[in-house]
């Protein structure tokens, strides 16, 4: 009785110890135009050869979820697997005016902007079933946006392992040090998800925070 | 609430006010009535200056709520919101100690400023660490 106690004990450990992590749900949340899908198309790519999503300069391009299953991501020797879900950008303001600038017409523009407020409401509803998330960030914008603020402020609260991606480096007005300034609790991994600039220490960065999971 | 104001909606916008509410009209209130009492100043044309800060659950219900209000609501384009708080990088570590159990005891950091106002009203808030500024529509 005794020693099947300990064999189950140690069984229990060992499987845990050398599990080969599955499906782990890997978040893309942030503001809209941060560069979340552009991110989310970039590892796809490189480990499946297929994108995730359209990309546009129109702010408010993805408005759905969007999954990529079993995304194998290999590093150094290592693999583990993702459940990639790239939500749409969160913002507290949607005028369907703003669009129009981008030359969408009246009709498009409204659509767009109904699409896009649903698509806030899915991202944030979303929030609870993530297991790491990837906070992407524009590095040339201010990152005391309280968007920002407050999607780590519920991560947190969640014990959601966090990683913030300033991405955009290859950009001049790009400023990693101040999104390190504002989040200094948090790693921070400065990136160009539209040159591929960095993602090791990316991939690094996920590995260690998916072993919390 | 002023429901005469709230009913017109955010068609010309003639005026607005600032209200404050200090933390002890919301400290007892759940959730739900969180977000309804801000709301219903929100919606009557006014910039809410809330002593302390809301939960993060009760933030991102704000902005969900908000956003499933554009389009149904007319002229409404959602809200512009920014917390500054009042616990900086210099502080003690008692003190550090003392504001935390404050907040525990309150449920909200009293230190700490929210500000959110309708977005027909404010154009942005420019936040850094110590200090938000108000840009309004003109």
């Amino acid at each position: 009785m005794v020693i099947k106690v300990f064999t189950n004990f140690f069984k229990r450990i060992f499987s845990n110890m050398f599990q080969n992590k599955n499906n782990i749900k890997l978040g893309f949340y942030g503001p809209p135009n941060a560069g979340k899908t552009s991110l989310a198309n970039r590892i796809c790519k490189d480990f499946t050869g297929e994108d995730m999503g359209s990309v546009s300069n129109v702010p408010h391009e993805t408005r759905h979820v969007q999954f990529k299953e079993k995304v194998e991501i290999k590093y150094k020797g290592k693999t583990m697997t993702f459940k990639m879900i790239d939500t749409p950008g969160i913002a507290t303001k949607i005028d369907y005016e703003d669009f129009l600038k981008f030359k969408l017409n009246k009709k498009d523009a409204k659509k767009r902007a109904k699409e896009a407020t649903q698509g806030v409401v899915e991202s944030i509803k979303w929030l609870d079933d993530m297991d790491v998330v990837v906070v992407v960030i524009d590095s040339t914008e201010n990152p005391y946006n309280q968007v920002n603020i407050t999607i780590i402020g519920n991560l947190v609260a969640r014990k959601i392992p966090v990683l913030i991606v300033a991405n955009k480096i290859d950009k001049k007005k790009a400023d990693v040090k101040k999104i390190e300034a504002a989040f200094p609790e948090y790693d921070v991994v400065g990136i160009s998800a539209k040159n591929g600039t960095n993602l090791e220490e990316f991939y690094e960065s996920i590995f260690k925070l998916s072993k919390k999971v | 609430m002023d429901n005469k104001r709230g009913k017109k909606g955010f068609g010309k916008i003639k005026g607005f006010s600032i209200q404050f509410i200090p933390f002890s009209e919301i400290r007892n209130l759940d959730s739900n009535e969180r977000i309804k009492r801000i709301l219903n100043i929100i919606l009557g044309n006014n910039i809410l200056i809330l002593q302390g800060k809301l939960k993060p659950d009760e933030e991102a219900r704000l902005i969900g709520d908000t956003m499933a209000m554009i389009g149904h609501l007319k002229n409404f384009k959602g809200i512009e919101l920014a917390v500054i708080s009042g616990n900086g990088d210099s502080q003690s570590l008692y003190n550090k100690f003392k504001h935390g159990l404050a907040s525990a005891l309150t449920g909200g950091n009293i230190n700490a400023i929210t500000i959110i106002g309708p977005a027909t009203i404010v154009k942005e808030m420019k936040r850094n660490p110590k200090k938000i500024e108000l840009l309004l529509s003109t």
